[in-house]
């Protein structure tokens, strides 16, 4: 699946909701649901402060797959990070460094990652996409060192 | 007594005067619970602020037209408005400031910059803000000065033994809050300045949190310093006010160098103007002073003792309806408080709490409230902070009650 058709799949999930509740129980859920993150990558290298919340982040590539685990002590921020995770988890470098991330935008939950200092999200995206383009840059290096 | 104040007070007359309130947030009523980090602003502030550019905006003190002339009377009006409300000896005394941070930091680099030296000693306290711990680091990192704290008792008072302790001779500075933002403790601040000035130390309080819930008398306190902010006694952002006893800002240098702060400059030597111009460099925030003075008058109008008795009142309720919540710990149990509840939700990370109230319209304060050691302190990360003002209503307590079941079953 590509990152647009995963994140179309999740508008269409939160399609279903029409009230603030089932929508904010539903990323709660997620947030439960999400896998949980080796409590070794839980260090302060993968550390995300925000000023209410902490996200952790921990990223390996898997062949050709940039693979993101990660955690947050705050139910809410890990269900959205349940929803970064699933739309960028498990695609190519290339494709996470170009991808639009608008799938919060979309189910209303923007204010999430504007908040920049209350919560780590937007710090999360932007780390995510960090990471991309580092291991982008890695594989034209050793490429080139092939050729 | 109280109860006979509360039938005085009409809650609902005062709502009317704040346009903010009568809106809805994620389509419910604004309960409005924030107000310790900022209050909302009654219709007379407003208006003062669009009166002012509207009729007679002018730079002030060096005009002679007629509206430089009115702008400058307004101005000086509110001076000694602020002087009257503190029980000031004189406007000599009140600096205008940028607001509380700006105090804390002008007595910092001027007072503490050229009278405090290598191995003299500054005393705060477990319950500061961060704007009253950093200014005094910076401070004892360039001067080589040790810093004190104060400890914090599990009830969220402060430890008054333990300063008596660090007390000595080779304390030169006192600084503390009247009023814990976090907690809502109330400072025994009389007796801390009195016991400062037994080993000739000066104190400087801060006042943020104090002055739109407790009267004020800097005279009576024997206060050296008292410091401020408009935003959170109903007055506009960006305004604050720095009370100095005549003598130590005489004798104080200028924080910052500019216009209106001189008498007469050559390029060999500036002499200073006098109080209280000499720390007011470049024109000051006109409609923001002049809008503080409307801010003062409509709490003289309400009556403060009216007031504090009311908000006695929502803290008492909410004190007794929030204790009531399964699984909810209040932080900060002191017997003097204002009307500030902090709590903690057992197994809920206070940032959920923030945010499915909010979507239920209900403001609250959630984090560590610019106060991390005072957290580390109790060994939390942050609390929910419900900071109550004169026109909240034992209704809307009601509302934020049921709000946080709400999360709680939401969360199970």
């Amino acid at each position: 699946m590509t990152i647009n058709e995963t994140q179309d799949e999740i508008i269409e999930e939160f399609g279903l909701f029409d009230d603030w509740a089932d929508k904010y129980e539903y990323i709660i859920d997620l947030g439960k649901k999400l896998k949980p993150l080796d409590e070794q990558y839980k260090n302060e290298v993968n550390i995300i402060k925000g000023c209410q919340s902490r996200v952790w982040l921990h990223a390996y590539l898997q062949d050709d797959k940039l693979v993101f685990e990660a955690d947050s002590d705050a139910i809410i921020v890990k269900g959205l990070v349940n929803i970064l995770v699933r739309t960028l988890s498990n695609q190519t470098p290339e494709a996470i460094a170009a991808a639009d991330v608008y799938a919060l935008e979309k189910v209303g939950l923007q204010q999430h990652l504007a908040q920049t200092r209350s919560n780590g999200l937007a710090a999360m995206l932007r780390q995510m996409k960090n990471y991309a383009i580092a291991f982008t840059s890695m594989k034209s290096q050793v490429q080139s060192i092939k050729s | 007594m109280v109860t006979t104040q509360l039938i005085d007070f009409n809650v609902e007359r005062v709502r009317a005067d704040f346009p903010i309130l009568h809106q809805e947030i994620n389509g419910r009523p604004l309960v409005y619970f924030d107000n310790a980090a900022t209050t909302q602003k009654p219709n007379a502030v407003i208006e003062a602020i669009t009166k002012y550019y509207r009729g007679y905006n002018a730079n002030i003190h060096r005009g002679i037209h007629t509206l430089a002339e009115r702008a400058t009377a307004e101005f000086e009006a509110s001076r000694k408005a602020i002087a009257d409300f503190l029980g000031a000896s004189s406007t000599e005394e009140i600096i205008f400031t940028s607001g509380t941070t700006m105090g804390i930091n002008l007595v910092a680099q001027t007072y503490g910059r050229a009278f405090l030296k290598a191995g003299d000693e500054i005393i705060i306290s477990g319950l500061e803000h961060h704007s009253n711990i950093v200014p005094w680091q910076m401070l004892c990192e360039e001067k080589g000065l040790v810093l004190k704290v104060i400890p914090v008792l599990d009830s969220g008072e402060l430890d008054v033994a333990a300063y008596e302790n660090l007390l000595s001779e080779k304390t030169k500075l006192v600084a503390v809050n009247h009023v814990s933002n976090s907690l809502g403790t109330i400072n025994p601040v009389k007796d801390i300045i009195a016991q400062a000035h037994l080993v000739g130390a000066v104190v400087l309080i801060d006042g943020a949190q104090a002055t739109s819930h407790l009267d004020i008398d800097v005279q009576d306190l024997d206060a050296d310093f008292y410091v401020f902010s408009a935003h959170k006694l109903y007055g506009p952002t960006g305004i604050g006010v720095l009370y100095g006893k005549k003598a130590l800002l005489d004798a104080m240098p200028p924080y910052m160098g500019g216009g209106e702060m001189i008498k007469e400059v050559t390029f060999e030597k500036t002499t200073y103007n006098d109080l209280p111009y000499k720390f007011e460099a470049g024109t000051p925030n006109i409609a923001d002073v002049v809008a503080l003075k409307a801010a003062l008058d409509y709490i003289a109008a309400l009556g403060k003792d009216t007031i504090a008795a009311y908000e006695n009142q929502l803290l008492a309720y909410a004190t007794e309806t929030l204790s009531e919540i399964d699984g909810l710990r209040i932080i900060g149990q002191a017997r003097e408080k204002i009307s500030v509840v902090s709590f903690v939700l057992d197994g809920i990370h206070h940032q959920d709490i923030g945010i499915i109230l909010d979507q239920q319209g209900i403001a609250i304060r959630t984090g560590h409230h610019c106060t991390q050691p005072l957290m580390q302190r109790f060994g939390l990360l942050g609390t929910c902070r419900a900071s109550f003002a004169m026109y909240n209503t034992t209704e809307e307590i009601d509302k934020l009650v049921a709000g946080i079941k709400r999360v709680q079953r939401m969360m199970a």
